[in-house]
């Protein structure tokens, strides 16, 4: 009867397996950090020019689309509480986790799943290493970590965005902006902002990493897993953010 | 040159009636074998005839549906990963395809047991020193920064055997190591192989389906004296140290030296051994 639900049962099932031999692995010899350290780059560092071009343009047009609805009602110089609340409680930690995913969760996924199809990941663990450990748990920390990073640099790009168009378009003071920008925000949508961004990470990264290294059928299996995993990583994303915001909506 | 002693009781690895199943089909059935410490075992069979997963079953990378393994006198069937990765990090493996990291070079693919094994503590100098003995041996010291892409396919597959013998392990599976590679290149991997199992008097299992590739393991010993393979003169010993078995669709249909298999009547066995005869 309920035959339909064995397949998406036992895949979370696995995934969960496998996030908890991931946390685990945290808290077990050996450790490779200087492979943590490698992931911060790719994925942090790698990252940040399109979070911030992304970014800044948000904000950029956040500005402009919002400086129309406030002249109406004469309320224009709020553009820099606006962008600022709209950044970084809400937009901010969706589009960069979003672009993280289709960036990095592909990537993640392409490269164990090219490692599984030729045998790789079977020779480390013939090896007597632990393939979890050498390229799951490196992955997993290193994307939990930088996403919030990545997040607040992004909401700071942004709001520049918005400064450039409310003084050279809508005609507010630096003072007026910034000012509104910093005002407007509380420590629960601070606190919103960084903890949407480091669950989306540790997410993200998970789904990469297991539909990487559950990769079968070759080359085309790569490709497979590499758009199952940016599908299923931005669906969570927006998944987690809607629960996040109801916990924070309601405290 | 060597002389490596046959303890007789010390069993390496014993499969005791195991099966295992893949898509409801046995792929192994039924298989039953104990190997010694210092012998050779050679694995014959045809495409599918379960060799590989039986090397993969052997090191507890598949479990067995049926039927029990131990490996140096442990029973392995049932342990969680985590205790596994111990006892494989005295097994060196080589991968019908090598298996090596195409994202490393070939220096960080030799050192990778060396560096990230559970209980490796090797300094780095050491580390480089042995990477670079073992490739010297396998005639590659000059490929230390090379990507595998860039090396040829017999020249991974000599990378891929010092990778397997580079921890010194007690115990090497060498999957296919001739597949695919012209005669002169497959004679120079073999000896290779041979030269590794007689440096380090290493328990070597072989999967092949070339009956010649058996046949250089059971009689040629490398000299390090000489520094050559060389053909050994054929004695009851020298029989005895070298053993052949034969899969057939996941059953083993034959177990015993080399003059017992030239000897078998069995028609499959035949198939191996009646081309080799006619052509040597």
């Amino acid at each position: 009867m309920f035959e339909f639900l064995k397949a998406p049962v036992s895949t979370l099932q696995d995934f969960c397996l496998l996030a908890g031999k991931a946390l685990a692995n945290i808290f077990r010899a050996p450790h490779y950090w200087d492979d943590v350290l490698i992931q911060m780059d790719r994925i942090g560092v790698g990252s940040l020019p399109i979070i911030c071009l992304t970014g800044g343009f948000s904000g950029a047009v956040m500005a402009l689309q919002m400086s129309k609805a406030l002249d109406t009602y004469g309320a224009s110089s709020q553009v820099g509480q606006i962008v600022s609340i709209t950044l970084v409680a809400q937009l901010g930690p969706v589009l960069t986790s979003l672009l993280v995913a289709g960036r990095n969760a592909s990537g993640i996924a392409s490269e164990l799943g090219s490692m599984k199809v030729t045998e790789q990941i079977d020779a480390m663990r013939a090896l007597g290493t632990d393939p979890i450990q050498k390229l799951v748990t490196p992955r997993v920390l290193a994307m939990t970590i930088m996403l919030p990073f990545l997040t607040m640099i992004s909401d700071f790009v942004g709001m520049v965005g918005g400064w450039f168009i409310a003084l050279g378009l809508i005609g507010t003071t630096s003072a007026m902006y910034w000012t509104g920008v910093h005002e407007i925000l509380t420590y629960a949508d601070v606190s919103q902002g960084l903890i949407k961004p480091f669950v989306n990470g540790f997410v993200i990264s998970l789904v990469g990493c297991y539909y990487g290294i559950n990769t079968t059928g070759g080359t085309q299996g790569v490709g497979r897993a590499t758009t199952q995993a940016v599908v299923v990583s931005s669906v969570w994303v927006f998944v987690i953010n809607l629960f996040l915001t109801q916990i924070f909506v309601n405290l | 040159m060597p002389e490596s002693p046959i303890p007789a009781a010390e069993s390496i690895l014993r499969f005791d009636g195991v099966s295992v199943l893949s898509d409801g089909a046995k792929v192994l059935d039924n298989v039953s074998f104990t190997l010694s410490a210092g012998e050779t075992r050679v694995i014959l069979g045809a495409a599918s005839a379960g060799k590989t997963v039986l090397l993969k079953t052997a090191l507890g990378l598949i479990q067995p549906d049926e039927g029990r393994v131990s490996l140096f006198n442990q029973e392995i069937t049932g342990l969680r990963e985590q205790q596994l990765f111990a006892i494989r990090s005295q097994v060196g493996m080589l991968f019908q395809e090598s298996a090596l990291f195409d994202s490393m070079t070939i220096e960080e693919n030799v050192a990778y047991p060396l560096i990230n094994q559970v209980d490796a503590h090797l300094p780095d100098e050491e580390v480089l020193n042995r990477v670079e003995a073992i490739l010297k041996d396998v005639e590659l010291e000059h490929t230390l920064d090379k990507f595998p892409s860039e090396l040829s396919g017999g020249m991974r597959r000599r990378v891929g055997i010092a990778r397997a013998n580079v921890t010194n392990p007690k115990l090497v599976f060498y999957d296919s190591p001739t597949a695919g590679l012209d005669p002169i290149t497959a004679n120079n991997i073999m000896s290779l192989v041979i030269k590794q199992r007689d440096q380090r008097n290493t328990t070597t299992v072989i999967v092949s389906h070339r009956l010649q590739d058996g046949a250089l393991m059971a009689n040629y010993r490398f000299n390090s004296k000489s520094g050559k393979i060389e053909r050994q003169v054929h004695t009851a010993d020298l029989d005895q140290r070298t053993k052949f078995m034969v899969l057939q669709k996941g059953r083993l249909v034959f177990e015993g030296t080399e003059d017992e298999l030239h000897a078998s009547r069995d028609p499959y066995v035949g198939k191996f051994v009646i081309p080799e005869a006619r052509s040597a």
